[in-house]
């Protein structure tokens, strides 16, 4: 329970509202309490015979006293559950922010989906609390506390008797709504395991085809989907019972009313007017003794709920600024060196890179090739600092890569990643992205056209029905995979740093683009010192200084001439891609 | 087939008469049921309405002239009255749940077994995930409308129906004064329905954009923080976080508005009732008893008009899935099997590709005039650059696809003429990415398959050299396969496809090996694993181990869909052309290892 205690602060920042929501249940309560009285009384006097006008009294009486109690209730609808989706909204706010300062490192290790529950389902728990469980309790206390006391107004011994089926009701209401939640998440697990085999049957549908399983498979969902069968069946069971058990205790309670209540009308010690009074106080009772069992439900919930999210708010971002952070440092020149560098995911991996000596100078372009998985990647993304070097040192402009404000370094990098990654917005959002907002439309128009011609766009535009303003992604046109590389190059050319990483983002583009692509970059490369890594020679021949990466660490370093030389690793993989392009030919 | 996947969002009408019948179908094996739920619910629809009919009794001719055994009575009948109506609704929410559970187990079911017999080019074009949601998702939301839809629907009636009944037994004219407030209540519930279903609509919209925001910008927060764009990201979340936020303050109004005014609604009925009513008892029109039985009835009504209104919603749901459902379980895309197919019995194994056309679409042809025969127990190596159409040989050999133009034969019976059951059975796949199901070890080589007794499956390991590792694990052969197979490592993985392969002792062998590098360990044991698989079988391998092209009886060299060059590795070697080129590419690397 002690985790909801987080939710302290946002309650602080509406204490006036819901302090106003209580008032109004308050008013709402003491109001509405009055309606069997009325009632009473009206039924009571026509024994006296009283005229129509009197009873017309009670009548408005009635309506009158309701349409008030029914504003108050409007009210504080109006406060606490309009409260509680602001508390929601302040409090999804937060997660959200609070995850985009979270590393790199988080995302890989953290499924989409979990971060997505939490936001959704986690979130979702804990409103329940804020509004519902908070709003009922303040409501059915105090509904309670007027009923009891008019009901004993009336008649103690009556009250008493007729209140001794409620706790059990409060029980079982508590009880019945644990065991159904707990039902209800055995029964999503279940439906989890069927949502997996389903899935997975269909991954390896060719397998299961050739072997010719089907059937089995068939079987064998069939055994699963009849245990989920059954343990809803579990939950049915009880379900069935829930509202019948909840009106037979309610029933009993009436009964109770009627006998002895009718006894007492009979020997004259409770007027007829009285005993509705009491059937109707009865009615009021019924819902604060269900929101009892309900409410403890909801505000359990919402703990669990609250301490994940607790734990996430918790967790401490890898990489930010800290007090190493050195703000005097307002401009970034481009000189990157890798001083010893050594680096593992994690302790007990094996190391990635090993022992990188490298300086690159500020304005020339460098190149690294390899096999897959050499490290290549993760020499840029310790430049880009998603990562921070396990040993050694990284340099930029002599400056350690710590000292750097983060929100600096990375205005001046501009990354094409392997992955390439875009929104689904626009094509020129997308290429606007890395672009301040603050920036005029004509700045912003002329960054974005020159970046489309570098990354040679313009036929590709051409094409598309909203010529630039064409939506792509999952809502809008699916583009091919050079052009999705070609767009997240121009998104790193139009963003303009003075360093530039293009990591293997020509792979899907065809030679003659590739080749247009690597002239037109040439200009705009000038006087920005600019790393490019690729598994194809053709990208890279015309670099200052390649370098050969083998399993995490420099193997070869030179111009394209001196390396044919070598006759090494790189001299092979050039024969291989002569020999493919022949391939291709034949 | 394009848009098949588009209308997952579409929200139609709230009833469809073709859809309705086709869906009745499902609850047809279990109408006893119904009929007995529809039975009992017209019977407790009685129950509730008599108690406050009993009560006007008992203040009428038994309180009022002190009769505190005749107050018994009626104290009795209520009691009887309430027990009844506990067991019978226990027994019919019990039976409508269950029927409802009933036929989603059944439609479930009918959903992947349908899928099952789907042919591959079905699964190209469909995406994993929303086939999924069919059989899970989509049957789960038919659950409401299956369980308290249909039948819930009668009870609420027939509710309305007794309190009426009751109410006009008792007093016809204070019925028509108190009900006449139902037509108000019925509008009003009726359009809060209206504005909340918009509101709702609403409300999912911008839930949707937000979780798909979240979505999109966990995967590419990388690219959000690399370009410094958390602040600008920030502000997009919260002006949709805002928008969700005012869609469910809108809704809050609603109810906030609602429920107090159904109250009001109800107090004037009271007042009606008081007004009207007391004015006739004073003038001994009217007993005082009903009176006390009306002012309970005005409590009584209000629930089942509410409820019939929330049923449109759960019909409008059930509608749009149903749909969805049918529209797969109407998709026939069958590999179909002859009428009368030919026995394919003790083969030998021969196999003969003549002058095979094949494409996936139209007439893009991945296959070109293929023509080769491999005899009983030959292993024949398919080697190529990606995309020469390797993969497409196994394709269409073990039927996941029809041919275009051409025949395959297998000891000389055309393979379109056999049950293509007959012939997978004949032949066993082993795919370069192993394909494991969540299970154990042993019924991971078994496939589940009842015939190959567990000693197979020892023999299977043992022969190919993974009983080695399985031993090792703590549950050996039972050790539970998790998340496919996400805690054995590559070559243990491809072990336990080869003792599947060699489980099922197929007369032919296709193995797609895999390219991934593993530990010379594991490498020396999978090739002789593969060795011992290819022994005394007629194999098609598209190779990637050197060890095996040279072992191998014949070379195909696929290039651009066609067989370019066929004979042995030193012939083809010598004619320098396309496998001497992609022998210096992808196999001269592993003459050093070798």
């Amino acid at each position: 329970m002690k985790s909801l205690l987080t939710l302290k602060k946002y309650f602080t920042r509406y204490k006036t509202t819901i302090f106003l929501g209580f008032v109004f249940i308050f008013l709402s309560n003491i109001t509405s309490v009055f309606v069997p009285l009325f009632i009473r009384d009206g039924i009571d006097e026509l024994r006296r015979q009283i005229s129509k006008p009197a009873l017309l009294k009670y009548a408005f009486l009635i309506v009158g006293v309701t349409l008030i109690s029914g504003v108050f209730r409007f009210l504080i609808r109006q406060t606490i559950i309009v409260t509680s989706r602001k508390i929601e909204f302040d409090l999804r706010n937060d997660f959200w922010s609070h995850l985009q300062k979270l590393s790199l490192r988080y995302f890989q290790n953290t499924k989409t989906g979990d971060i997505m529950a939490h936001a959704s389902n986690d979130i979702n728990a804990v409103r329940n609390f804020i509004g519902p469980a908070v709003m009922y309790s303040f409501d059915t206390l105090t509904l309670f506390i007027f009923t009891l006391v008019l009901m004993f107004s009336i008649d103690v011994q009556l009250s008493l008797l007729s209140l001794i089926p409620f706790p059990i009701l409060s029980i079982f209401v508590y009880y019945f709504g644990k065991k159904i939640h707990f039902l209800f998440t055995k029964i999503q697990e279940h439906f989890s395991i069927l949502t997996a085999r389903a899935q997975e049957n269909l991954n390896g549908i060719r397998i299961i085809k050739a072997y010719v399983r089907e059937e089995s498979e068939i079987n064998h969902f069939k055994k699963l989907s009849y245990d989920y069968f059954k343990k809803n069946l579990s939950k049915i069971k009880i379900d069935s019972l829930f509202h019948p058990t909840l009106f037979l205790t309610i029933g009993s309670s009436m009964i109770i009313i009627m006998w002895f209540g009718g006894l007492k009308v009979i020997n004259n010690k409770l007027t007829l007017g009285e005993l509705t009074a009491f059937i109707l106080y009865m009615g009021y009772l019924i819902w604060p003794a269900i929101a009892f069992g309900w409410i403890t439900n909801l505000t359990q919930q919402a703990a669990a709920s609250q301490k994940r999210l607790n734990a996430i708010f918790a967790i401490e971002p890898e990489i930010k600024d800290t007090s190493l952070t050195n703000y005097e440092i307002k401009n970034i020149i481009g000189e990157i060196e890798f001083k010893n560098v050594s680096f593992r995911y994690r302790k007990n991996l094996p190391f990635v890179l090993k022992n990188i000596n490298l300086k690159i100078p500020a304005g020339s372009t460098y190149a690294i090739i390899g096999h897959t998985g050499c490290g290549k990647t993760t020499l840029v993304n310790l430049i880009v600092r998603f990562y921070d070097v396990t040993e050694g040192e990284l340099l930029i402009d002599g400056n350690d890569i710590k000292t750097i404000p983060l929100k600096l370094l990375r205005e001046e990098i501009s990354v094409v990643p392997q992955e390439t990654f875009l929104f689904s917005d626009t094509l020129k959002n997308n290429i606007a992205y890395g672009l301040n907002n603050f920036e005029s439309e004509e700045f912003i128009d002329e960054k974005v056209n020159e970046a489309i011609k570098i990354a040679h766009l313009t036929p590709d535009i051409e094409s598309f029905p909203d010529g630039i303003n064409t939506i792509i992604g999952e809502r809008g046109i699916t583009l091919s995979g050079g052009q999705k590389q070609r767009t997240s190059i121009a998104r790193a050319v139009a963003k303009d740093g003075k360093i530039l990483i293009l990591d293997d983002c020509l792979s899907a583009v065809d030679t003659n683009t590739e080749e247009i692509i690597l002239s037109n970059l040439k200009n705009f490369m000038a006087g920005k010192t600019s790393i490019i890594i690729s598994h194809r020679i053709s990208t890279i021949k015309d670099a200052d200084q390649i370098i050969v990466l083998d399993n995490g660490m420099i193997a070869e370093q030179g111009t394209h001439e001196e390396l044919i030389e070598l006759n090494g690793i790189y001299t092979r993989i050039y024969q291989k891609q002569l020999l493919e392009k022949e391939l291709e030919e034949i | 087939m394009s848009d098949f996947f588009q209308d997952d969002e579409v929200i139609g009408k709230a009833y469809d008469a073709r859809l309705m019948k086709r869906l009745l179908k499902y609850v047809k094996p279990y109408r006893g049921y119904i009929v007995l739920a529809i039975i009992l619910n017209i019977l407790t629809a009685a129950l509730e309405p008599v108690r406050p009919y009993l009560t006007k009794i008992a203040v009428d001719e038994y309180i009022s002239i002190g009769d505190s055994s005749g107050l018994l009575q009626i104290i009795a009948l209520i009691l009887i009255s309430l027990v009844l109506q506990a067991i019978i609704e226990y027994a019919m929410r019990f039976a409508t749940q269950y029927m409802g559970q009933r036929t989603l187990l059944d439609l479930r079911i009918e959903i992947f077994t349908h899928l099952q017999k789907l042919s591959l080019k079905f699964f190209d074009k469909s995406p994993v995930g929303r086939l999924v949601t069919r059989v899970t998702n989509d049957v789960e939301s038919l659950s409401e409308l299956f369980s308290s839809g249909i039948v819930m629907i009668f009870s609420d009636i027939f509710i309305i129906i007794w309190i009426f009944v009751f109410m006009i037994l008792m007093s016809f004219d204070l019925a028509i004064v108190t009900m006449s407030v139902i037509p108000v209540l019925v509008y009003a519930t009726f359009l809060f329905r209206k504005k909340v279903r918009a509101n709702y609509r609403d409300v999912r919209k911008h839930l949707a954009r937000l979780n798909s925001y979240m979505q999109e910008h966990i995967s590419g927060m990388s690219v959000v923080q690399l370009f410094n764009k958390e602040k600008v990201e920030f502000e997009k979340f919260k002006s949709i976080n805002e928008d969700y936020r005012d869609a469910n303050i809108k809704s809050v109004f609603y109810h906030a508005i609602f429920y107090p005014f159904v109250e009001l609604i109800s107090a004037i009925a009271v007042a009606l009732i008081i007004w009207y009513g007391g004015g006739e008892v004073v003038q001994k029109n009217l007993s005082l008893g009903v009176l006390f039985a009306f002012i309970q009835y005005t409590e009584m009504f209000f629930r089942p008009v509410r409820d019939l209104a929330e049923k449109y919603n759960i019909l409008q749901t059930g509608m749009a899935s149903s749909e969805r459902i049918f529209k797969l379980l109407d998709t026939k895309m069958f590999v179909n099997n002859p009428e009368n197919p030919e026995p394919l019995k003790e083969i030998k194994g021969k196999i003969e590709f003549r002058n095979v056309w094949f494409a996936y679409n139209d007439e893009d042809y991945v296959l070109k005039d293929i023509s080769f025969t491999i005899n009983p127990g030959e292993t024949v190596a398919i080697v190529g650059a990606t995309g020469a159409g390797k993969s497409s040989i196994i394709n269409v050999l073990l039927r996941f696809y029809d041919i275009n133009k051409g025949e395959i034969l297998i000891d000389d019976i055309n393979i379109s003429k056999v049950d293509k059951r007959e012939l997978r059975k004949q032949i066993a796949l082993v795919l370069q990415d192993v394909i494991l199901f969540s299970g154990d070890i042993k019924s991971n080589i078994s496939l589940w398959n009842e015939i190959i007794p567990f000693e197979k499956i020892l023999e299977a390991a043992k022969i190919v050299g993974a009983d080695k590792f399985i031993n090792e694990l703590p549950k050996k052969y039972d050790e539970e396969v998790k998340e496919r197979g996400a805690t054995l490592s590559l070559g243990q993985k491809q072990l336990i496809s080869f003792a599947r392969a060699l489980a099922y002792n197929p007369k032919i062998l296709i193995l797609d090996e895999a390219t991934a590098s593993i530990d010379t360990e594991s490498e020396k044991l999978i090739q002789k694993a593969i060795s011992k698989l290819l022994k005394g079988r007629t194999s098609i391998v598209i190779a990637h181990r050197l060890s095996t092209i040279q072992n191998s009886d014949k070379i195909i060299v696929l290039h651009k869909g066609r067989i370019r060059e066929m004979g042995k590795h030193y012939e083809l070697l010598e004619k320098k052309g396309i496998y001497y080129r992609l022998y210096q590419l992808q196999y001269k690397d592993q003459e050093i290892n070798t």
